[in-house]
């Protein structure tokens, strides 16, 4: 099947994520080969997706794993506590 | 996949039989998921801290309760989102948060911005700030529903079924909201992507 722009956007996730079956993914690629505006699309959407998952962009506050495991010590040294007095 | 499991297997099995201080070992992996989870939903880096202690806390006392039939960082992303919701709701009143949401999920335009001179991106464009700035901008500018799919399968990779069980949502849910997410980010993020290519105006047009 010949595909357009609109039907590679409506799989493009999928298409990302390697969902899509074989049949799909060929007629998805045969359209890619020839349209630069669904490849920039899916290249654009792919490097978000890069820039996502690199720990730089989302980074914890200074200090959140010391403080949580502090927290955590106090609350297994109160239910011990707890134990103890029953 | 499967020794990760037998792992932490082993370690809940001795943190219950009283091994306590292993938990700190068995939730270290989880931390940061912890705490990106909770931010999706609150959006405030305080209460995102204190959620995820929260949610470390309440793993804690009832880890007797988990019985394995999920993964366990599937257990504990569940936790942090009803505790991001509870501090949500607290936070705004449940009411009006809802409301645009369930507006948010039936409206919008979800096809992505086309680039009409893109080239393939350097990869040190992607190492400016100002990419990730936008980006985090972006993520929480986001309507609540898309925001956590979003959160929960491409910054902390949990699989659609996991993101779904942690949700109580179903797989065609998340798919339909990942997609939807980030095309939107796409659309957002297309004029900072753009400016980092050389401008070649004209160098190929087709309408789509």
């Amino acid at each position: 099947m010949k595909l357009n722009c609109k039907h590679v956007w409506e799989h493009i996730s999928e298409y990302i994520d390697d969902t899509v079956d074989a049949k799909l993914r060929e007629d998805i690629e045969r359209h890619l080969e020839h349209c630069e505006i669904c490849s920039a699309i899916l290249d654009s959407t792919r490097n978000i997706l890069v820039l996502t998952a690199d720990d730089r962009t989302f980074e914890l506050p200074v200090g959140y794993s010391e403080r949580l495991h502090e927290r955590l010590a106090k609350e297994m040294e109160n239910s011990e506590k707890d134990s103890t007095k029953e | 996949m499967r020794t990760t499991e037998t792992h932490e297997a082993g370690l809940i099995a001795r943190v219950l039989a009283g091994e306590k201080e292993l938990f700190h070992e068995l939730i270290r992996p989880y931390e940061r998921m912890v705490y990106l989870t909770l931010f999706s939903i609150v959006k405030n880096e305080a209460e995102a801290g204190d959620g995820a202690q929260q949610t470390v806390i309440s793993a804690y006392r009832h880890l007797a309760s988990f019985r394995g039939d999920a993964k366990f960082s599937t257990w504990l992303a569940t936790i942090a989102i009803n505790e991001g919701r509870k501090r949500l709701r607290k936070a705004k009143g449940a009411a009006e948060e809802s409301l645009k949401e369930q507006a948010a999920s039936h409206e919008g335009d979800f096809t992505p911005a086309p680039l009409t001179d893109w080239r393939e991106i350097p990869l040190e464009a992607l190492e400016r700030k100002e990419l990730r700035e936008a980006l985090r901008v972006a993520v929480a500018e986001l309507p609540g529903i898309y925001r956590q799919v979003f959160a929960l399968r491409d910054l902390e990779e949990l699989s659609v079924e996991e993101t779904a069980q942690a949700l109580g949502i179903n797989p065609g849910a998340v798919k339909v909201r990942l997609h939807r997410a980030r095309i939107m980010l796409q659309k957002r993020l297309v004029p900072f992507l753009k400016t980092t290519a050389p401008a070649r105006r004209g160098f190929f047009r087709r309408a789509p």
